[in-house]
């Protein structure tokens, strides 16, 4: 749990094995909400506040609930009603206490209970025995990666509206074809060692 | 008549992969060897028919308010039984499919459907619509597999036909970027255009059959 372990975590996420471009979870948003800018970085930002809240949940959970009691095989069925309830209770909190973060994120926040990067950082988690700290940096941090990889393609995708490709390739195809050309270029960062 | 229409609608014209456009996670990421696709296509079939079937049968007790949550359980509890069955009977599958068995519960294509169909039909309608649908994105998997692993690979029917493929390349000189994520995405796009290119094209046929009918 030494720092230098905590940096390398954060930069795994954010950038060498990026949740979308290198982990494929996530891909349903990351397509539906990137048409603009402003709408995707609002995606990003309920996403790394939801899994950050979500590794802290899950760990819980399955650290006094389900190790002790002998139902880890439960772990798919259990995380997904924390996570679907935690999203609910976010909604609610959020729009009684902080109205204009609620307003901002609109439509957004009861998508994310269908977003596999959720539940797949809080599977990680488990699968990689990451203790308190290192689930939330890695949830977090998780979250970021995605807010990169949504705000960069969004930005992309705007400017391709703008631009003639062939007819069968309109619309979805072609930016597919944007997000694989993104994808290629973090593949530039898979050899990145830190320490 | 109605099975033949929910048959190419499965397949085709309401492809879940390529029309739809749901399920993109686990298409893009497990599509590397045949194996992979058609064991992550059978249980993705398995878990939509059984979800389907069980979901028609409650549609009617299920408050209307709470149905999301309770169809998210019933699903969960299918994907684990599936999870656990493979682990136990194919662990080599399981171990290649990783994470990606248990993110069977946030695909969209089963809540999809779930909540487009099997609310709202019949159990044996709802039980043909899980099958064929489930095909129409075990097929899709399995052209994704097939595409890639030539072409990253140089081989095919990894893991199905031969344990380590039939050579058709050879080694050395596939592009390993296709079998990387980039390859992924591109493939996905190519297909999704090949389809769109064919849907385009007999609907021309059918108003010209129509005005001269």
């Amino acid at each position: 749990m030494d720092f230098e372990n905590i940096i390398t975590i954060a930069l795994g996420a954010i950038l060498v094995n990026n949740f979308i471009f290198a982990q494929f979870l996530g891909i349903c948003p990351f397509m539906g909400v990137s048409k603009k800018v402003d709408t995707a970085a609002g995606m990003g930002m309920a996403v790394i506040f939801v899994m950050g809240v979500a590794s802290i949940c899950t760990w819980a959970v399955n650290r006094f609930l389900l190790e002790p009691l002998g139902l880890t095989y439960l772990q798919t069925l259990a995380y997904i009603l924390v996570i679907a309830s935690l999203v609910q209770f976010v909604e609610m909190f959020l729009q009684k206490a902080m109205p204009a973060l609620y307003e901002a994120l609109g439509v957004y926040l009861p998508l994310i209970t269908t977003n596999c990067a959720v539940l797949g950082v809080a599977l990680q988690n488990t699968q990689n025995g990451y203790g308190f700290i290192e689930s939330v940096v890695y949830g977090v941090t998780g979250g970021m990666g995605f807010l990169l990889a949504i705000v960069l393609f969004a930005s992309v995708r705007e400017r391709m509206e703008f631009s003639e490709c062939p007819k069968s390739f309109e619309g979805f195809p072609i930016a597919l074809v944007a997000a694989g050309l993104i994808a290629l270029s973090f593949m530039g960062f898979s050899g990145l060692k830190i320490f | 008549m109605n099975v033949k229409k929910q048959f190419m609608d499965g397949l085709i014209h309401q492809n879940p992969v390529t029309v739809q456009l749901l399920g993109m996670c686990s298409v893009l990421a497990i599509t590397t060897t045949m194996f992979n696709g058609i064991g992550m296509g059978l249980s993705v079939l398995v878990i939509l028919t059984l979800s389907n079937i069980f979901i028609s049968v409650l549609r009617k007790i299920i408050p209307n308010k709470i149905r999301i949550a309770c169809y998210i359980v019933v699903i969960a509890g299918f994907v684990t039984i599936v999870e656990l069955a493979l682990k136990a009977y194919l662990p080599s599958l399981s171990e290649s499919l990783g994470l990606f068995i248990p993110l069977i519960v946030v695909n969209c294509i089963i809540l999809g459907r779930a909540e487009g169909f099997a609310s709202k039909n019949g159990v044996a309608a709802s039980a043909l619509d899980g099958i064929f649908q489930g095909l129409g994105y075990t097929v899709i998997l399995v052209i994704m597999c097939v595409i890639r692993e030539f072409l990253g690979n140089g081989t095919f029917g990894t893991g199905v036909l031969a344990p380590d493929g039939i050579r058709i390349l050879p080694e050395g000189v596939g592009a390993l970027g296709m079998i990387l994520p980039v390859g992924g995405f591109l493939t996905l796009a190519c297909v999704i255009a090949a389809m769109q290119y064919f849907l385009n094209k007999p609907k021309k046929d059918d108003k010209k059959e129509e005005v001269t009918k």
